[in-house]
């Protein structure tokens, strides 16, 4: 994916043929399958998918949290040119883990440990990583709580003190705390009321104004995506099965699964409109992968989905797509459309 | 009605077994624990059959001589005591004595326990007060003392040495079983029971307890190994029924005939059983532990 | 005829202080006014959502309206009948004609009972049928909700997926054929890609069998989905109601504004315009009189604080607001 606009130097992160295996006691499955993508300095990358399609086992093998039964495979991966694969733990813990590339999980907000102020949190994950004076730390800390717009006094207060929305700001500044070029944010606002969500979303575009972070948002949430990213990869079935501008997904999707997505999706501005739902459910990827994850639950399947993995193609400007099918793309928008396409 | 209660009943009962025998097949010990228990409920069945002799009978060997104080031999498996009774013979009819005062007792007691537990839990409020007051009550009391007394109040029967002690054991079921109760209680799909109508004996007997079911049965089992182990203690203290012999009262009298440094045969064989027992007991209640527990619940 | 009115509803929480607090202290309990005066009421075959965020009293009503607890004051009437002190045939009688669909799939199930015996347990509970037309009602009601019988009727709740058991809850409730359905977030907890398809259904099925619905949730993309009329509360009161397309195209009260301004749009082409209010939301506990909403209002003043404007029960078809700033 070499763009005329973008230097190859913008690039903070680049992930090529990742993959992840889980032992289980029925055979090996796999969550991750050979997903390529860039994150350029600045930009928003969002993530989207369903449980299930291993977006959370893409970051957690990003940030090494993986458990022990799980081996994770790829061809490439780098961070600001640093080559992380042959990084030992030690080395990454103490370099690149939270200094670097942070991480904001999903509930976060219950992420706190009940029994210690907030403060006092941020301030132990800042130490834990840099060597730095704790007079130091505290008014960063108070810096970061002004950056996600909540008051310093809040500091010395406890979590139960704290709302879901607070919560959530606090967790974003603890991943802000050491100037991390690359922020990852699993779910950031799943499970916040709406108003609340609306706020840290409009922080989350602050904060990246400011800083010069890069910043992976993952979520199942279209619409917070659809507003957020700036590229948009959708996945399904451990694949990333499309990449592309967020403008661009929009305007052309190729993917059924994507087609699918924009259906299912209710907008506010489209009262009453037909909902039209994908049928089936989430493969589980037990077994050897020769074929197309989507195939079982994809109205416009073929003989070679079921028997070959389709490998990603470029069919745009900075639009990648897994399908066999991305010759009939105009085609298939239009039979997306009517509710009788996708009766299983 | 009535009719489809018994008709859920019974499906209940034939699903349960198929799902039972899962649970102690699973755990290697749990399922040695269950064979063995069954070994033991079949010498118990079939005890006047396979006791050889009176276990009151003096005994007279082969050649005639007065059998006493004989260790085991193939003549007397057992043993036999200084009066010259067959102690296998009387190992095996205590079996039955010892397994009924055990069973009844402990599923008395599971039966109390858990019915008291349950409806504690689920009304809560003054109910709740009164059970958990009464069980705090029983708590206070030291266990076998009290058993002692009681059974002295009532009389040295059988039927008064199984109630006196499920009188007492009942108490930590209720206690588990009602946080237990309390729990599942605040699940969503009790309020949806309630939203469909059902009646709060319903959503007890029919909703609650099967989700409090292998909970009961680990203590179930228990109970009925604690049972046993009680008996035995009350008879070895010479307040066991006098009129059936039992493993304890065996015990009893070997204690009483001074004997105890030189009939090894006399102490080691009702040991064994009750250990035996106890032990397969309490290993068939370790796999129902394993699916009381929660963590390994599938989602 | 309204088939519900809700009437001035009322419920409150006290919060006793502790022995301490209140023999030494003299401290006075605190209340929490969950759901404060409520007045709506819902026709026959219309489907009525109820919007809100956290805290904002939706799951109480749901609660109050199936009968699992009791309002503090105000009144429930079924077909112009009370419901408060309801016992026995009368009991069985509403509980048969009102039913819910509860929020949490994985939850709502007991895991010990088989498909075809959750499904069954109302009819069964309220001795509804006997025992053959039961399992007739059980097996047509599990087609109708897509599920082959004779693949699930035997399965545990474990085996099945989100959806599915989405699916179980429904029919479960529908199989008593009620004249009211309330359903309180059911589709929160399902994957987006499925949630189309339960929709779907469930609109086919009110067609089909003519109940009407209350649907509480907190998705106002949703909502202007599936709704006829839409219903916002904040904090216990009810804010402003009107027809689905008027609420949301043409909101009136300042919170709606806000909050249907605060939705984001799947189209990163579309625009929308910010919602505009200060702080966050305050805890219910011992609230002043007056709108709730005025500590957070931009247009808030000293009447909007001591007075609360109710919306009137028995007028079902206009746009009503609870704010006298508004002319509708």
């Amino acid at each position: 994916m070499i763009l005329p606009e973008k230097k190859q130097t913008d690039i903070v992160l680049s992930v090529q043929g990742l993959g992840v295996q889980y032992a289980t006691a029925q055979g090996p499955v796999h969550a991750v399958s050979d997903v390529s993508f860039d994150v350029y300095k600045n930009e928003v990358f969002g993530i989207a998918g369903e449980s299930g399609c291993g977006k959370s086992t893409l970051i957690r093998s990003l940030m090494r949290l993986l458990p022990d039964s799980s081996t994770m495979t790829a061809s490439g991966l780098q961070y600001k040119g640093r080559d992380l694969l042959t990084m030992d733990d030690e080395t990454f813990r103490k370099q690149v883990q939270w200094q670097e590339i942070s991480l904001v999980p999903q509930s976060a907000m219950n992420s706190f440990n009940p029994v210690y102020r907030v403060g006092d949190q941020v301030i132990e994950s800042m130490l834990a990583h840099r060597k730095m004076g704790k007079k130091e730390a505290a008014e960063r800390a108070a810096e970061l709580f002004d950056v996600v717009g909540l008051e310093t006094g809040l500091l010395r207060s406890y979590p139960h003190e704290f709302s879901g929305g607070m919560r959530q700001r606090a967790m974003i500044a603890m991943s802000l705390s050491l100037d991390p070029g690359l922020i990852v944010m699993d779910e950031p606002t799943t499970g916040l009321d709406v108003l609340v969500q609306e706020r840290i979303l409009r922080r989350i575009r602050e904060i990246r104004a400011e800083m010069e972070s890069a910043i992976v948002l993952i979520t199942h949430d279209i619409a917070v995506i659809a507003e957020m990213s700036d590229r948009i990869g959708i996945m399904y079935g451990g694949q990333m099965v499309e990449q592309a501008t967020a403008i661009d997904l929009f305007e052309s999707p190729y993917h059924p699964y994507t087609l699918g997505l924009n259906n299912a999706f209710p907008s506010i501005k489209d009262i009453g409109g037909d909902l039209i739902s994908i049928p089936g459910s989430p493969p589980t990827l037990i077994g050897p992968l020769n074929y197309c994850p989507f195939y079982e639950r994809c109205p416009f399947s073929i003989d070679e989905c079921a028997h070959q993995v389709p490998m990603p193609k470029t069919v745009g400007n900075e639009h990648e797509i897994r399908c066999f099918r991305s010759g009939d793309a105009v085609d298939l928008r239009r039979l997306a459309k009517e509710k009788t396409t996708w009766r299983s | 009605m009535f009719v489809n209660k018994i008709g859920s009943a019974m499906r209940i009962i034939q699903r349960g077994f198929g799902e039972h025998y899962g649970i102690i097949n699973a755990n290697g010990l749990s399922r040695w624990g269950f064979r063995i228990i069954m070994v033991f409920v079949l010498v118990a069945i079939f005890a006047p059959w396979i006791a050889p002799n009176d276990p009151w009978e003096m005994m007279y060997d082969v050649n005639g001589k007065f059998a006493s104080l004989r260790s085991p031999s193939w003549e007397f498996p057992a043993g036999t005591t200084h009066l010259g009774y067959d102690l296998f013979s009387q190992l095996v009819l205590a079996t039955r004595t010892t397994l009924i005062i055990g069973f009844v007792s402990g599923l008395v007691s599971i039966v109390v326990g858990a019915n008291v537990g349950l409806i504690a839990g689920y009304y809560g409020g003054k109910v709740d007060e009164v059970c958990m007051r009464l069980t705090d009550i029983l708590y206070g009391m030291p266990f076998l003392p009290f058993i002692i007394v009681l059974i002295a109040l009532f009389g040295r029967k059988l039927e008064f040495v199984i109630l006196a002690i499920a009188l007492i054991i009942w108490r930590t079921s209720a206690r588990v079983i009602r946080a237990q109760t309390i729990a599942i209680k605040q699940r969503q799909f009790i309020t949806a029971a309630k939203a469909r109508g059902c009646s709060d004996f319903r959503i007890i007997y029919q909703h609650i307890l099967p989700n409090v079911l292998p909970l009961l049965l680990l203590y179930a089992a228990f109970n009925i190994a604690w049972s046993i182990i009680t008996e035995a203690s009350v008879s070895f203290l010479g307040f066991g029924d006098g009129e059936t012999v039992s493993w304890g009262g065996m015990l009893y009298e070997l204690w009483l005939s001074g004997k105890t440094r030189v009939a090894w045969w006399w102490f080691a064989t009702p040991s064994v059983c009750i250990i035996l027992l106890v032990t397969s007991l309490v290993f068939v209640s370790r796999a129902y532990e394993e699916v009381a527990n929660p963590r390994l619940r599938k989602r | 005829m309204a088939i519900l009115e809700i009437d001035h509803l009322s419920r409150h929480f006290e919060i006793r202080p502790g022995l301490i607090d209140r023999t030494f202290r003299k401290k006075s309990s605190s209340y929490i006014k969950a759901v404060e005066s409520l007045n709506f009421s819902v026709e026959a075959n219309e489907i009525l959502g109820i919007a809100g965020e956290s805290g904002c009293g939706k799951s109480t009503t749901c609660s109050m309206i199936s009968n699992l607890l009791d309002p503090s004051a105000g009144d429930i009437r079924y077909e112009g009948q009370s419901i408060i002190g309801l016992k026995g045939k009368d009991l069985k009688n509403y509980r048969q004609n009102v039913q819910m669909i509860f929020q949490d799939p994985y939850e709502s199930l007991n895991p010990r009972f088989r498909i075809v015996d959750i499904i069954a347990e109302g009819p069964r509970a309220l001795q509804l049928w006997d025992s053959a037309e039961i399992m007739h009602r059980v097996t047509d009601m599990m087609q109708k909700v897509g599920l082959d019988p004779k693949k699930y009727a035997e399965r545990f709740p474990h085996e099945l997926s989100g959806g599915e058991r989405q699916r179980v809850g429904i029919a479960s409730a529908l199989v008593m054929e009620p004249k009211v359905v309330v359903a309180d977030e059911p589709l929160s907890m399902l994957d987006v890609s499925i949630r189309a398809g339960i929709i779907d259904m469930m609109k086919e099925l009110q067609n089909d069998s003519q109940f009407s619905c209350i649907y509480v949730s907190h998705d106002l993309s949703i909502l202007g989905n599936v709704c006829d009329r839409l219903m916002i509360m904040y904090l216990g009161q009810a804010m402003e109601i009107g027809p689905v397309e008027e609420v949301i195209r043409n909101p009136k009260h300042p919170y709606t504004k806000a909050l249907i301004g605060a939705v984001p749009i799947p189209d990163p082409r579309s625009h929308r315009e910010r919602p505009n209010i200060i702080g966050d939301i305050s805890k219910p506990i011992d609230p002043p009189p007056g709108c709730r909403f005025s500590p957070r209002c931009p247009y808030a003043d000293d009447s909007c604080r001591e007075n609360f404007i109710e919306l009137h029960t028995d007028d079902h078809i206009s746009h009503q607001v609870a704010c006298h700033k508004v002319k509708v």
